[in-house]
């Protein structure tokens, strides 16, 4: 149901019923490798090249949310995923793997919450009643295509930012136990003119701002509604921008309630992570294990996840053109 | 960011370049600076040591043993991109590891590394050289360039 000019507000709450996460070595280092149902330590799976452990991931993400619902592949109606490769491979490859009826999205970093925010619809206009909602990314394989070949020396400015390795996975569901999607914002594309692709925070930071503020004048509340809200990467450097551009447009978040799943996935004396973590899997493993976790500890109650994303390629940046940034905010409640 | 970018920028743009500078870390120049010459610095120390064991050991004079000499750095570098090492000391020393030779190893050596996976022709042999291109394409033509002037003035009756 359409609320104000960008929110949909789903009236009959569909679950998440389950999910799952994934995540390769530096992860396991950092803050949440409690939270995460699976890490790996090598960067290459077992298989033999990146790409094809970036598919890994997604795969196992897949099998444990469907085996964690106590459900078969066969009960799911839609698999909507959507990563960084190009031709989003992985998503495609793991559905070829699901054999499941699949709808393959791209948002760059924001196709964690794209694919909740449409598997939400589909479930609560009753098209589905189960819909795997699921992203990943993997830092050499996004590094390959992005940049630079991973061993290549190249020093980074600290305003850099280190993919993340991982997949997250959400199960939803029409019924059932668990944390309940209850509204979601389709995000603007804003493209401020930053060029420089070391410094994604800073590019992505207005787009978050613009779904941020739309979500709140759309459904008529305030951030002090919100127990969490937490942006998807944007690093120390962007979220110090989203904050005071916040503040610039009249709503202040408390300090305590706003956070960035880039900056809470690492340590911040791991030095090659620089401004913090970003990619698909970023925003995905943060929402879907600690988040949630804390959610079901009954610590929070009611979240906003604001997944964001750089639509740039590589050719686009050395052709000189700015890096257009979106934002997607889904409103996660879980009442005990 | 220059002037002329800047022109194409709007207002709203403009004024949010130096909304978002203001709150940007700074690349730390000097520090990066000092740690470039030190590296540097430590790799032509090694390079000078190599050269005189060559000298000293075989049947080299100063002008030959700079062959072997590069070959080796070559080498070493190779052998500390492929276990992982060089891109963490690069990080750390900046231009410092990629102004000397053993930067342009290191630009061969990753490429090739990280397109094995798509096999030998079209991964290794095509990707090789994506970085390293440039520098060969207009290194050489500089050469010509200066060459092509060395020539000119030598029959214009130059020494």
């Amino acid at each position: 149901m359409l609320r104000g000019r960008q929110t949909w507000v789903f009236p009959n709450r569909p679950t998440i019923i389950s999910t799952a996460t994934v995540g390769g070595p530096f992860e396991a280092e950092g803050p949440l490798a409690e939270d995460f149902d699976l890490l790996h330590g090598d960067l290459w799976l077992g298989q033999d090249s990146y790409e094809k452990a970036e598919k890994k991931m997604l795969e196992v993400a897949c099998e444990m949310a469907v085996q964690k619902a106590g459900l078969q592949k066969q009960d799911i109606q839609f698999f909507l995923s959507g990563d960084l490769m190009n031709q989003i491979i992985s998503s495609s490859f793991t559905a070829r793997t699901l054999a499941v009826p699949y709808l393959g999205l791209y948002g760059a970093c924001s196709s964690s919450m794209e694919s909740l925010t449409l598997g939400s619809l589909i479930v609560d206009s009753g098209s589905g009643n189960y819909v795997l909602c699921g992203t990943s990314s993997h830092n050499a394989a996004a590094e390959k295509q992005y940049r630079y070949p991973t061993e290549y020396g190249s020093q980074k400015p600290p305003t850099a930012q280190w993919t993340v390795t991982g997949a997250g996975v959400a199960l939803l569901g029409s019924k059932g136990e668990g944390p309940k999607v209850t509204s979601a914002t389709i995000g603007r594309v804003v493209d401020m003119g930053v060029t420089d692709p070391f410094n994604m925070g800073s590019a992505m930071a207005p787009a978050a701002v613009d779904t941020i503020t739309a979500h709140f004048r759309d459904l008529r509340i305030s951030p002090r509604d919100y127990d969490l809200i937490a942006t998807g990467d944007l690093g120390r450097v962007g979220h110090r921008i989203a904050v005071d551009l916040l503040k610039k447009h009249g709503l202040e978040i408390p300090e305590d309630r706003f956070t960035d799943c880039g900056i809470l996935i690492y340590n911040q004396d791991q030095p090659v992570v620089l401004a913090g973590g970003s990619g698909c899997g970023c925003s995905a493993t943060v929402a879907y294990g600690h988040i949630l976790n804390r959610m079901k500890k009954g610590e929070l109650k009611k979240v906003l996840i604001v997944a964001t994303g750089a639509l740039l390629s590589p050719l686009s940046y050395q052709q000189k053109e700015s890096i257009p940034c979106i934002a997607h905010a889904v409103s996660i409640e879980y009442d005990h | 960011m220059s002037n002329k970018k800047k022109k194409k920028l709007t207002p709203v743009q403009q004024q949010y370049h130096s909304f978002s500078k203001a709150r940007e870390p700074q690349r730390p120049v000097l520090l990066n600076v000092v740690r470039a010459f030190l590296a540097g610095g430590t790799i032509c120390l090694l390079g000078q040591f190599i050269q005189d064991f060559f000298l000293w050991n075989f049947n080299f004079t100063e002008k030959t043993a700079g062959d072997p000499t590069v070959a080796v750095l070559i080498l070493l570098s190779v052998i500390l991109t492929a276990s992982g090492v060089y891109d963490h000391i690069a990080q750390w020393s900046g231009a410092g590891t990629a102004v000397p030779v053993t930067g342009f190893a290191n630009s061969i050596a990753s490429a090739a590394i990280e397109h094995r996976s798509e096999g030998f022709v079209l991964g290794v042999g095509a990707s090789m050289f994506q970085l390293a291109g440039s520098v060969i394409v207009f290194g050489v033509f500089a050469a010509f360039v200066v060459a092509l002037i060395k020539t000119t003035l030598a029959l214009l009756g130059g020494s």
